[in-house]
């Protein structure tokens, strides 16, 4: 699966160009209708992460299979502050930002799979998939 | 990419064309929170149809947007949310909490309508 695509993100308008180029690959991927708005979505809202907490960092898209399933993955990686206690940023509502606190956790909630590694003053890298139904 | 924002009466119509960015949607809620006041609207419309995301940072924005404008005295329907988009919404947790909310610009209008009426009877 080769397409890979890689966007810099170190302002708010690289979060809609992030979630566009999303949808696209997930159309790629096969994803029709509300899948396609589930992960742009969940795009934007790691992206916006990178942007508030971090400032900067870069979001990975790239076609993905296992067990003969299709899917997408989303990386978003930064080398910012990193997160202190990752249980607390994954409840809903919690935010040391200017958010609702909803982004991580929602984004958790659309893909199927969410993983996040974060190391303070190192960065954090969320790593998401959803595959096709 | 400013949003236009149309004066119909005593009903401001800010109709989102494309994909909007943080700082757009913060700048429509400064301009409608002015526009209201210079031009004494009752009622502002936002039509949403052209999103295809509305994320956290959006649906905050617009609640923010409707409670400015209803401290100004000006009542705020949001129209057009696609289906995919209130799934998403819904999805996430997010609600539109006190925003009025209609399918289309017309029933907007109707929605508009009754709510600046109870609005200036003083609810």
């Amino acid at each position: 699966m080769g397409a890979e695509k890689s966007v810099a993100i170190d302002r708010d308008v690289d979060i809609v160009t992030a979630r566009q180029i999303g949808r696209e690959l997930a159309a790629e991927a096969g994803f029709v209708g509300s899948d396609l708005t589930l992960i742009a979505t969940a795009i934007s809202e790691v992206a916006r992460n990178i942007v508030v907490y971090a400032e900067r960092g870069e979001i990975r898209l790239s076609l993905s299979s296992r067990n003969g399933r299709r899917g997408i993955e989303v990386i978003a990686a930064d080398d910012g502050p990193g997160i202190p206690d990752i249980e607390q940023a994954m409840q809903d509502g919690f935010s040391t930002g200017r958010s609702l606190g909803l982004g991580l956790p929602g984004a958790r909630r659309l893909m199927d799979e969410f993983e996040i590694l974060s190391e303070v003053g190192k960065g954090t890298i969320v790593t998401m998939r959803k595959w096709r139904a | 990419m400013a949003v236009p924002v149309l004066k119909q009466g005593d009903v401001l119509i800010a109709s989102i064309q494309s994909a909007l960015t943080d700082h757009d949607l913060l700048q429509l809620k400064d301009e409608l929170a002015e526009k209201v006041g210079r031009f004494r609207s009752r009622g502002v419309i936002i039509d949403v149809t052209a999103l295809d995301v509305m994320d956290s940072f959006a649906t905050r924005t617009l609640r923010g947007l409707a409670a400015t404008t209803r401290l100004r005295g000006a009542e705020t329907v949001v129209v057009g949310i696609q289906p995919d988009v209130a799934m998403a919404l819904v999805e996430l947790g997010l609600t539109l909490d006190g925003v009025a909310t209609a399918l289309d610009l017309e029933e907007g209008l109707e929605v508009l309508a009754n709510l600046t009426e109870a609005h200036h009877r003083g609810r």
